[in-house]
């Protein structure tokens, strides 16, 4: 059991976030401000000044031209990218002054991803695919693979465990997707185009299921996409410019 | 944890995906391994087999009184170390090399062999070297009714007993110091061990059968307790002994092959790097192809230091299977080569040992650990690599696209260059080349790390100038823009290309010296060699005889002794010549010799072993007095590694008294037919020596010696094929896998209307240019590393130099095969990676 992660270990029991401060918000970003080097030389700003809160249960979609920053805004908040300024809170805990493997850490307890590139890797197997962040997390190989084949069945794969990635449609793999960053039971999921890759039929259904997982678990989404079908699915939905991060 | 059980879960996907690939990663360690460890356990077990002989002849005394040549001692020292109150006990011995039956050169038919016959006192003997002394079974001294120690009486050891076929009661004749006699075999010396052939009489007919009365070679002892006891014998000593203890004979027997040994390590070690390569090209190439994977691993909260671990316990595992295969595989070669090449592997140091194969249990750890730690050296910078990664970058799949506009660092391969430079200028270590070696390995581990910058350069004018022709350009621009992706294929064929052509040259440059050298001091019609005459060759009345034999112009004699100059390295062979000496001189003095001394031209070993100078004056012990001798040049010898001397034979014969010869050549009259005359030399012979006479015409000595050298460089040759065959698998596994991750790429050109065919020639052209390139500076690098071989890493070994020769037909057909074989690869993954897959690739996941 790591120290740095008093919710780490067996008790991955969920909602982890939300039981351990059930009021106070599962996200606060305050003031963050990113700018990248050009090629030439000087910076580029992409956005500063952007705020943003989530509760529990809460469905935020982000939107915004491309190369506006969306996907750099999920990955700053995730602690894969760091913020120029301001600061990001995610249970109470300031992502920026933790160190590379508490942040590690942190991800792998607190937070879930989805992508529109399925990223499901192709040489495991589906339970094992969805049981990763488990074991990441610190719960043992059978535990973990037990709830990946239950969560595998809430997703609509039942008795799918053993397969391989390679028999899988586009969007049975977004599913596979769905329940590798719910199974470990986040308070965030993090979700960058996640029908991006899919027609527009599963598409909705993906998105219907995505949500109502998140909700029975009672964890906030964050959505960074293009599409209005997935905006119109959240609770809020913010758009994201250089002035920052307001209100559709 | 359960960190491990996520890794474990990966590395076993990683494992079942890609089977072929990781095999030969595999087997690349297993062979480095293996050849490593058969080479330790051979020499190891031949040196112990030749000290076990060695000791076996000397009875294991605590200490020996030597001659420092075959001339012996005066007896008249026995006594006066027997009054000696620090020695308890003394045996007087004499030891000459005899032989029995027809000597005969490779491949004859001709029965007989070479021996150390011992004369022994046996009451003497019992009370110093007990194991010398042959007993009756009832361990009394006589068989049946026969007094054993009188007269014709002869003990044989076990190894001579096998090679005669003897049994006791038989008649056996030997040769010993130019005479022959008739012995009865009385039994077998059986502690004398396997190795040895050697053979024991009584002393005084040793001493009076062969010419030796007056004179012992060896006086073994047995000390009384005390430290002063060694010193009291050595004040004792006259100039012509010196103290041979145990230590010193044992540092001997290993100064004797200890180069050799060493090098064949090295090139076994060569193999075992090269194996290197190929772990860190397979990981390096995985790493990059698994890079997205590594990302999301990363995004689902797996530190960084998780996924190094990750890659270590990948590249420990690779190393764990590598190194039990190489040990085990290891094990069965060695006994292979054993069985066929003997104990020296075809090298001729210990041919009259046999060898007995154990299992080095710590021989075994350590070359297993040198494999676990070569695997893991090749993952060390992959793995850091991808811990470095983006992950959020990788997953979009561009952290891994190198910026075109970002030249490739040069300067710590130009620093890992200068380091070795530098490294080649030192001496020796402890007698051998091994800062030679370190030179080697850093211009070896310079070069290949010069790649990405020197692919850039290279391609740079035709990446500007640019081709109409669709598959050169973008092959070109695809080389120019990712040089680093080029590098790691280039890596395998920089290296075994530089080390094959490293070896190629050595090999070549020392044939063609060693060739030369022949021609050079083969300049006579018809050359007689006695063996084993060391105590004594032809009488001038014998010598005499041969003169007169019709068809002669001329004929030159030669006295060739050994001479101990230090106890504990093998004698030098000291060769009194009549006439000029007229060798050719590698470096000669331009004075005349000081008066009172005695000109004498050394051979490179001896100059490099004793540091002896041209124009400087030297003590030598010959004739049983201290001798000055003038250095008046040196020249080159490849026939006595442990050093040559020199001298006019008036000169020898005046210092000595010793008349006798052991060698001549022989200038014919113009008609004269050489079998003739030498048939009629051999008539001419004294019985006693006829069996001992060799006879050779420059043409068929020239033809042996260069046989007898492709057999010592046989195993040379087939570890130099095994690193080839690694590197060029090495080729392949790395086109193969580039070609395969950049299907996505493929899907793109045949999507915007390039057609398959184009798409192969454009495989086809940067496999071959990334073969030419690595060819070439393979080439290139090789040619320095043989430099530090030929000037370097030979001299320090074995005390001689060499010319360079470059065998450039061998050179040439080498870069063409890694051409042809990298573009051919390129071609056939192409066609695997564009089977149907390719259009899809665009869209697939990763």
């Amino acid at each position: 059991m790591r120290p740095d992660t008093p919710s780490a270990g067996p008790a991955v029991a969920a909602p982890v976030l939300a039981a351990t401060v059930p009021a106070a918000p599962v996200l606060s970003a305050v003031g963050l401000t990113r700018a990248v080097p050009l090629a030439g030389g000087g910076r580029r700003t992409l956005f500063s000044g952007v705020s943003i809160a989530l509760a529990p249960g809460e469905v935020v979609a982000i939107t915004g031209e491309s190369g506006v920053g969306k996907s750099t805004l999920l990955n700053v908040i995730a602690g894969l990218d760091m913020a120029d300024a301001g600061e990001v809170l995610i249970g109470g805990r300031n992502v920026a002054g933790l160190a590379e493997p508490a942040r590690a850490a942190l991800r792998a307890t607190a937070l879930g991803f989805v992508f529109q590139a399925f990223h499901v890797l192709p040489h495991l197997s589906l339970a094992r695919n969805v049981a990763l962040p488990c074991l990441l997390a610190g719960m043992n190989a059978a535990d973990a693979l037990a709830r990946a084949e239950a969560t595998l069945a809430e997703v609509g794969l039942a008795g799918r465990g053993p397969d391989w990635p390679a028999v899988l449609s586009g969007g049975e793999l977004q599913r596979v997707a769905i329940a590798r960053a719910l199974v470990h039971r986040p308070g965030l999921v993090l979700a960058d185009e996640p029908t991006g890759n899919l027609d527009p039929e599963t598409a909705g259904r993906i998105l219907h299921l995505l949500l109502a997982q998140a909700r029975d678990r009672g964890a906030a989404v964050l959505i960074v996409t293009h599409s209005e079908m997935v905006a119109a699915a959240a609770t809020r939905v913010l758009r994201l410019s250089a002035g920052g991060l307001l209100p559709s | 944890m359960q960190h491990w059980q996520a890794t474990g879960w990966l590395i076993a996907g990683e494992w079942r995906a890609h089977p072929v690939r990781i095999g030969l990663a595999v087997l690349a360690i297993a062979v480095g391994v293996a050849l490593g460890f058969a080479v330790h356990m051979v020499n190891s077990a031949a040196l112990a087999s030749f000290g076990r002989a060695v000791a076996s002849v000397q009875g294991r005394a605590d200490l020996a009184v030597r001659a420092r040549s075959a001339a012996g001692l005066d007896e008249a020292l026995y006594p006066r170390l027997a009054r000696l109150p620090e020695v308890q006990a003394i045996s007087p011995v004499v030891e000459l090399p005899a032989s029995w039956g027809r000597l005969a050169r490779p491949g004859s038919q001709a029965r007989g062999g070479r021996f150390t016959l011992i004369g022994l006192d046996p009451l003497r003997a019992l009370r110093v070297t007990p194991g010398l002394v042959g007993l009756s079974r009832a361990g009394q001294s006589g068989v049946g009714s026969r007094p054993t120690w009188q007269g014709d009486a002869v003990w044989l050891s076990p190894a001579l007993q096998r090679a005669t076929g003897l049994q006791p009661g038989d008649a056996f004749t030997l040769t010993a110091a130019g005479r022959q006699a008739r012995f009865t075999v009385m039994g077998r010396l059986a502690s004398a061990g396997d190795e040895a052939q050697m053979a024991v009489i009584d002393i005084s007919e040793a001493q009076w059968r062969f010419g030796q009365v007056g004179r012992l070679q060896r006086l073994d002892l047995k000390l009384a307790e005390g430290a002063g006891a060694r010193l009291a014998v050595q004040a004792a000593l006259p100039a012509d002994a010196v103290l041979a203890t145990p230590e010193a004979e044992a540092s001997r027997a290993d100064a004797l092959s200890r180069a050799y040994r060493v090098n064949l390590g090295m090139l076994a070690l060569v193999a075992l790097l090269t194996g290197g390569f190929l772990v860190w090209s397979a990981q390096a190439l995985s790493v990059a192809r698994r890079r997205p994977q590594f990302a999301l691993l990363g995004v689902l909260g797996l530190p960084r230091a998780g996924l190094v671990r990750q890659l270590l316990a990948e590249g420990l595992l690779l190393g764990l299977v590598g190194a039990a295969l190489g040990v085990a595989l290891g094990h069965g070669l060695a006994a292979l080569v054993v069985d066929r090449f003997g104990g020296d592997l075809g090298g001729g140091y210990f041919n009259r040992a046999q060898t007995r194969l154990g299992f080095d249990l710590a021989a075994a750890f350590g070359f297993g650990a040198l494999g676990l730690v070569t695997a893991l050296a090749g993952s060390i910078a992959p793995a850091l690599a991808a811990a470095r990664t983006a992950p959020a970058q990788a997953l979009k799949g561009l952290g891994d696209v190198p910026d075109p506009a970002t030249a490739p660092r040069a300067w710590p391969s130009l620093a890992l260059l200068a380091a070795g430079g530098l490294a080649a200028l030192g001496p020796a270590l402890w007698g051998l080349p091994l800062l030679g070696y370190a030179a080697m390995a850093l211009l070896l581990a310079g070069g290949v790390a010069l790649m990405p910058a020197l692919a850039r350069l290279l391609l740079a004018p035709l990446a500007r100038r640019g081709s109409a022709w669709l598959p050169l350009d973008l092959a070109v621009r695809r080389l120019w823009g990712v040089p680093q992706a080029a590098a790691l294929a280039l890596s395998g064929i920089v290296a075994s290309t530089a080390l094959m052509v490293a070896m190629a040259v050595m090999v070549a440059s020392f044939r063609q010296s060693v060739d030369d050298w022949l021609i050079a001091v083969l300049p006579s019609d018809l050359y007689l060699h006695l063996e084993a005459a060391e105590a004594g060759g032809l009488a001038p009345a014998d010598q005499a005889r041969l003169a007169q034999v019709p068809g002669l112009e001329s004929v030159r004699f030669q006295r060739v002794i050994s001479v101990r100059i230090a106890s504990d390295q093998p004698a030098v062979a000291v060769m009194a010549q009549s006439g000029d000496l007229t060798m050719p001189l590698t470096a000669a003095a331009d004075a005349a010799a000081p008066a009172g001394t005695t000109r004498a031209l050394i051979s490179e070993p001896l100059a490099w072993l004793y540091g002896w100078r041209v124009g400087e004056v030297h003590s030598l012990v010959i004739g049983g007095q201290q001798r000055r001798l003038y250095v008046a040049g040196t020249w080159r010898d490849y026939a006595r590694q442990w050093g040559a001397i020199m001298l006019p034979l008036a000169d020898y014969r005046r210092l000595t008294g010793d008349v006798t010869a052991t060698e001549a050549a022989f200038e014919l009259k113009a008609a004269a037919d050489a079998q003739t005359v030498q048939a009629a030399l051999q008539a001419a012979l004294p019985a006693a020596v006829q069996g001992q006479a060799q006879f050779g015409r420059p043409a068929e000595m020239r033809a042996v010696a260069l046989t007898i050298f492709d057999r010592s460089f046989a195993v040379t040759y087939a570890l130099e094929a095994i690193a080839i065959i690694i590197g060029l698998i090495g080729v392949a596994t790395s086109f193969s896998a580039q070609v395969l991750a950049r299907m996505r790429e493929f899907g793109m050109l045949r999507h915007v209307g390039v057609p398959r065919r184009q798409i192969l020639q454009m495989l086809g052209l940067e496999g071959a240019g990334l073969g030419l390139i690595g060819a070439l500076s393979g080439l290139s690098l090789g040619l320095v590393m043989a430099l530090v071989l030929v000037r370097v890493v030979n001299p320090q070994s074995f005390h001689w130099t060499m010319d360079l020769a470059l065998p450039w037909p061998l050179l040439a057909g080498l870069v063409a095969a890694l051409v042809i074989c990298a573009g051919g690869t390129a071609v056939i993954a192409g066609r695997r990676a564009l089977g149907g897959q390719a259009l899809l690739a665009v869209r697939a996941d990763w």
